[in-house]
């Protein structure tokens, strides 16, 4: 196990706390989560945001599927999910949240996907774990945790809201 | 989510897995079009041929729109308007659409089955818009969607469809969509223009023939009217359409009797002041323009998931 329920409550936490750091100006901010647990992350950033500073600040959530780089190379139409962003994302500064970062595609799709919705004053990134092997020039601004991985490894974030626990945990592929 | 067809050429066979994945899907492809950039990329390089041999402009447009939003590129074949002579010259056409090479064939045709010919000509995937008196899937799924919307759960909703049952794709298959969700449908309309054995009792389970509107709209969850035809009357199926009206025609004492707040739909176009009344048709309880907004979002998650993807094997999902 790389993370237990506690290391995930106070890895958010410390994100919770560096968003506000980075950017004062909480009334600009808005939170969005990439699907399917970068919306619970989100949610719970909003709250720890809120029990720190008093301010609720929006947040939303993004489904990536359709504009994934990789669509013509799969055999079946995956499943669309509703986006839901409910302000105007013109001139804020959004933080889009994933639980993993790893190839960097879903987040190059995600930015595609938020610019069709207005023009961010910036964009941010905060991951739950960062477990390298990029492909796109792209960084995390926020890392819960980074963790070396070999590239045929499996990292598995549970989440309590749609796993039923919070755990994140590092599959590794033993060679035959 | 359980999605392996092809084409869409009917709903008749499709299991309530299949038409529940379409109206998911619908819901997402409605938030696409409520955003300040309504075009998402998922068809980029796609070809969407809108291959239209009966007239139609809201179906065809709301198809072009629907490609158009997914970033399709979209071509449009209208037949020259003669009359249709199945056979060599859909056949013609069928070569002419290989040929172009799209990815989906959109086709409306006067002749039921013509769909079904051109799939099993053609290697694009081909949507049927609607096909002689047979099938109107599209028109089904946006009725299925657009009800579910207002209703919620279709479990034990009774839905009344009232109109030209006999020469309407749209109640074959708003019945053959709105079933496996679960409603209970009631026909109405004149005798003449319902299906003899229909009418004679020989119904599909959970549908019911009642020749009195009145009695049809008593306590319903919504209703739906069909277009009625002008030249129905010139064949000798309707004394008058005054009579029509009067007899079957959507008023306001009418619709009261359904449920309270209970929806009113209609396919379109309208004949204001024969099928329904304008008061009604632009009343408070008209979905007619949700269902026209709905049916675009309808058509993109079917295209989306006949042409979203890219080959025909699967392979594992990246993570």
């Amino acid at each position: 196990m790389l993370l237990a329920a506690d290391d995930v409550r106070r890895a958010i936490t410390r994100i919770a706390h560096e968003i506000v750091e980075r950017d004062r100006d909480l009334s600009a901010l808005a939170i969005i989560g990439i699907r399917a647990r970068g919306d619970a992350l989100a949610a719970r950033i909003q709250s720890a945001i809120r029990a720190n500073e008093g301010t609720l600040v929006p947040i939303g959530a993004i489904d990536i599927t359709l504009y994934r780089d990789d669509l013509t190379r799969i055999g079946y139409a995956p499943v669309v999910r509703e986006s839901e962003i409910p302000f105007s994302v013109d001139e804020r500064v959004v933080v889009l949240v994933d639980d993993v970062l790893f190839t960097g595609r879903t987040i190059r799709a995600a930015m595609d996907a938020l610019v069709d919705y207005g023009r961010p004053r910036a964009i941010r990134l905060a991951v739950l774990v960062d477990r390298g092997h990029r492909e796109l020039p792209i960084r995390a601004d926020f890392v819960g945790k980074n963790v070396p991985t070999a590239p045929g490894d499996d990292v598995r974030v549970h989440l309590a809201e749609v796993d039923g626990r919070d755990e994140v945990e590092v599959v590794t592929r033993v060679p035959a | 989510m359980k999605w392996n067809r092809r084409h869409v050429l009917d709903t008749d066979d499709w299991s309530r897995d299949e038409i529940e994945t379409v109206l998911d899907q619908t819901r997402a492809m409605i938030e696409i079009l409520q955003r300040p950039i309504r075009r998402a990329p998922p068809l980029r390089g796609r070809t969407v041929i809108l291959f239209f041999a009966e007239s139609s402009t809201r179906t065809r447009v709301s198809f072009e729109l629907a490609a158009k939003a997914l970033s399709a590129d979209v071509t449009n074949i209208t037949a020259s308007g003669s009359s249709v002579d199945k056979g060599e010259s859909l056949y013609d056409t069928v070569r002419t659409l290989q040929a172009l090479g799209g990815d989906v064939v959109v086709m409306r045709h006067a002749s039921s089955g013509a769909p079904y010919f051109v799939a099993e000509r053609t290697d694009a995937a081909v949507i049927n818009a609607g096909d002689g008196w047979h099938a109107h899937p599209t028109q089904g799924l946006l009725d299925a969607y657009t009800l579910r919307d207002a209703l919620g759960d279709l479990e034990e909703k009774r839905i009344v469809i009232v109109g030209d049952v006999l020469h309407s794709r749209v109640a074959r298959s708003d019945i053959n969509t709105l079933l496996p969700l679960g409603a209970r449908i009631t026909l109405s309309g004149p005798p003449t223009l319902i299906p003899t054995a229909w009418r004679c009792g020989q119904l599909p389970h959970s549908v019911t023939y009642e020749s009195d509107l009145d009695l049809a709209l008593d306590g319903a969850d919504a209703v739906i009217a069909l277009r009625l035809q002008r030249e129905r009357q010139a064949s000798g199926l309707l004394p008058s359409l005054r009579e029509y009206s009067r007899v079957w025609g959507l008023t306001a004492e009418r619709v009261a009797r359904m449920r309270s707040g209970a929806p009113v739909m209609h396919p379109g176009p309208m004949n204001e002041g024969i099928e329904i009344d304008p008061a009604v048709a632009h009343g408070t309880r008209s979905l007619i323009e949700a269902q026209v907004t709905n049916g675009v979002a309808v058509r993109m998650a079917l295209l989306y998931l006949l042409a979203g993807a890219g080959t025909a094997t699967p392979v594992e999902e990246r993570a």
